[in-house]
């Protein structure tokens, strides 16, 4: 990893108050390139869901923000967290380590095994306080903990924290993890699909907790997901990624009710269980997610687009109305920052509409 | 809402159908038994050696040598007039001292080691793959043999022998199950929590391969209670007059006809110990195998 760049100092904190400000992270393998030139800040308290099918690079993203990258993968670029004096790639274990828990907290897609399966989970959520030095003693600090798990509405939290992980249900483990992530006040929450391994029954309560737990906090939530309903519910503005790019990216109403981009059409259609094909058939994007780092070169949705023509070999601008007034190019530019844009060579139609 | 949540998300009491299981796991586990029963045998001699036995077991009667089982000297004497039962359980200390002292350097140097290993150090790699190195070129008794030839005979420097060369065994098992433990979604977590990476070996780490290293630990004391027989028996071992059941062994040879009781009972304590460490070990790695283990 490289150092943080000898960069000007006006760049070390994130422009504008932003909680946290990605400019051109890339993750590579080395040979390959499975995130390319993702951009986006998220403001305080903004709850943004980052969409796209299995093998787009969601999760891998999420990994890069926080500096847990599997070996042998490479990330680059600027992440810059408000509180964090410095770029988070490239920085070292001991400097991330205090950050992590701390500014930035993330809740991972399966609670069966994000929590130590030894250790009660009452002292997993004290262990985090006191490490970064919110409780001064361990005593508080279990204090502090069962107070936590009641406030993500685990019944009986005294009894609770005194329990290990195997004698809790998923949703209850997965509230435990929301209660570890968010016991610090954290600046940025990342949630890599934090309610997909859970019954549909107690999705909807958790969806609600972390939405409350955000809110009351004012912590800028980064929501990864597939499930386009969960992001209706829980976001405000949405990033749709492709093959490692942010292919969309606007407001939930914006982009869900006038995609531009086909791939964002076509999940959108995937996900309407009322409409069919010719067939009968619920309606799916043509083709399948190729492997990681081997997306066409151009537009990386160009071979399964039906839209796509000789234009689409050559990577698509950035559009958005800024960009039209010739402002933003990029979805991290300020002005573009919450706008709608999209990377498309052939966009649908803007329905004329409203 | 609040109302129907409470309802969906109530708490299970803590499963006592879970904890039944548990118990029965460890009644119907025969290895476990038996091996508990043998190994409190001998750990019950050995303590009772410290407050009681029937005759100074090192107290020369030569008017009383080689006598037979009888009510004063319940398995009889040996050739100096030693009382063999005394005998019998100032060994079981012996043995009992070895082991723990053998297993214990080798838990303590190898473990941490194995677990620094695990995660990734460098330099602990190197260790653990010298002193395999070292286990390779030197079987654990040929080194004890030179340990005694370069310090003396005594059951220290055979305790102490043992025990490094126990110590691979220790390291390449933490290393193992710290690697697996390692690529675990709780490790990032803890990660993603802040942990530094000591913690993480001392707080999730090592309690998640503490069933491990029981297991190893109890089959490494049967391996080292034969080793200090072993080492007794061929004299590099225990001194005389500390008794010792592998010197008994030693003493009793030259009379294997005349009185042949006298290397049956050493023998017979040697294998009760050994089965019985054995048979723990077993009985453990049942319980603690992860692959074995049913979700709970």
């Amino acid at each position: 990893m490289s150092k943080p760049s000898a960069a000007g100092v006006s760049d070390l904190a994130p422009a504008g108050g932003d909680a946290l400000n990605v400019r051109g992270l890339q993750v590579t393998t080395g040979r390959l390139r499975l995130v390319s030139d993702l951009s986006f800040s998220l403001a305080p308290g903004e709850r943004v869901g980052l969409i796209g099918e299995s093998g787009s690079g969601k999760s891998l993203t999420a990994l890069a923000l926080m500096g847990l990258l599997p070996e042998g993968l490479h990330a680059d670029g600027s992440v810059r967290l408000a509180g964090a004096g410095f770029n988070l790639i490239g920085a070292s274990e001991r400097q991330l380590s205090r950050v992590r828990g701390e500014q930035l907290a993330m809740v991972f897609q399966e609670p069966m095994n994000a929590l130590n399966p030894v250790m009660q989970v009452g002292d997993q959520v004290a262990e985090v306080t006191l490490l970064h030095g919110h409780q001064r003693d361990r005593r508080s600090a279990s204090r502090a903990a069962v107070e936590m798990l009641a406030r993500v509405r685990l019944p009986d939290p005294e009894m609770t924290a005194r329990a290990y992980p195997h004698q809790l249900s998923g949703g209850q483990r997965q509230r435990v993890v929301l209660a570890i992530a968010l016991a610090n006040d954290p600046a940025v929450l990342l949630c890599d699909e934090p309610t997909t391994a859970l019954d549909v029954t107690v999705q909807a309560h958790m969806l609600d907790l972390i939405l409350s737990g955000v809110t009351e906090r004012r912590t800028a939530l980064l929501f990864i997901t597939h499930d386009l309903a969960v992001v209706a519910t829980v976001c405000e503005r949405v990033l749709v990624m492709y093959g490692g790019r942010i292919i969309e990216a606007g407001s939930v109403h914006d982009v869900f009710t006038r995609p531009r981009h086909p791939y964002t059409r076509g999940l959108l259609n995937s996900s309407d269980l009322e409409a069919s094909d010719e067939t009968g058939r619920l309606r799916t994007i043509p083709g399948t997610v190729p492997a990681a780092g081997r997306f066409p070169s151009g537009c990386v949705f160009r071979n399964r687009c039906g839209r796509a023509t000789q234009q689409c070999v050559q990577l698509p601008r950035w559009e958005s109305a800024e960009a039209e007034r010739g402002v933003a190019t990029r979805p991290d530019d300020r002005e573009g920052a919450t706008a709608r844009g999209y990377a498309c060579w052939h966009p649908l139609e803007e329905p004329r509409d409203d | 809402m609040s109302e129907r949540m409470d309802a969906l998300g109530g708490l299970a009491p803590p499963e006592p159908a879970a904890a039944v299981a548990h118990r029965r796991d460890l009644r119907l586990n025969p290895s476990l038994v038996i091996g508990g029963i043998l190994v409190t045998l001998v750990i019950g001699a050995a303590l009772l050696s410290f407050v009681w036995t029937p005759y100074d077991p090192v107290r020369i009667d030569a008017a009383n040598r080689l006598a037979g089982y009888s009510g004063d000297h319940l398995l009889g004497t040996d050739k100096f007039g030693r009382d063999v039962f005394s005998q019998m359980l100032v060994g079981a200390r012996t043995t009992m001292f070895v082991g723990i002292v053998a297993v214990g350097i080798a838990a303590v140097i190898g473990v941490p080691v194995g677990i620094f290993a695990g995660m990734g150090a460098r330099w602990a790699s190197e260790i653990v793959m010298r002193l395999n190195d070292l286990l390779l070129a030197f079987p654990a008794l040929l080194m004890a043999i030179m340990f005694a030839a370069v310090y003396g005979p005594s059951t220290l420097t055979a305790m102490v022998a043992i025990g490094i060369a126990t110590v691979p065994a220790f390291a390449r098992l933490a290393r193992s199950g710290t690697l697996q433990v390692m690529s675990s979604e709780y490790i990032l977590a803890a990660r993603a929590a802040g942990r530094r990476r000591i913690a993480i070996g001392v707080r999730h780490a090592f309690p998640n391969i503490a069933g491990l290293v029981i297991v190893q630990s109890s089959v490494a004391f049967a391996i080292a209670i034969l080793a200090e027989a072993a080492l007794s028996f061929l004299g590099f071992g225990t001194r005389p007059p500390t008794p010792s059941w592998g010197r008994m062994l030693q003493e009793s040879q030259e009379l294997l006809h005349s009185a042949p009781r006298l290397a049956l009972w050493p023998g017979v304590a040697i294998a009760v110990a050994v089965l019985g460490f054995n048979l723990l070990g077993d009985g453990l790695r049942d319980r603690f195998d992860p692959r074995l283990e049913v979700r709970r």
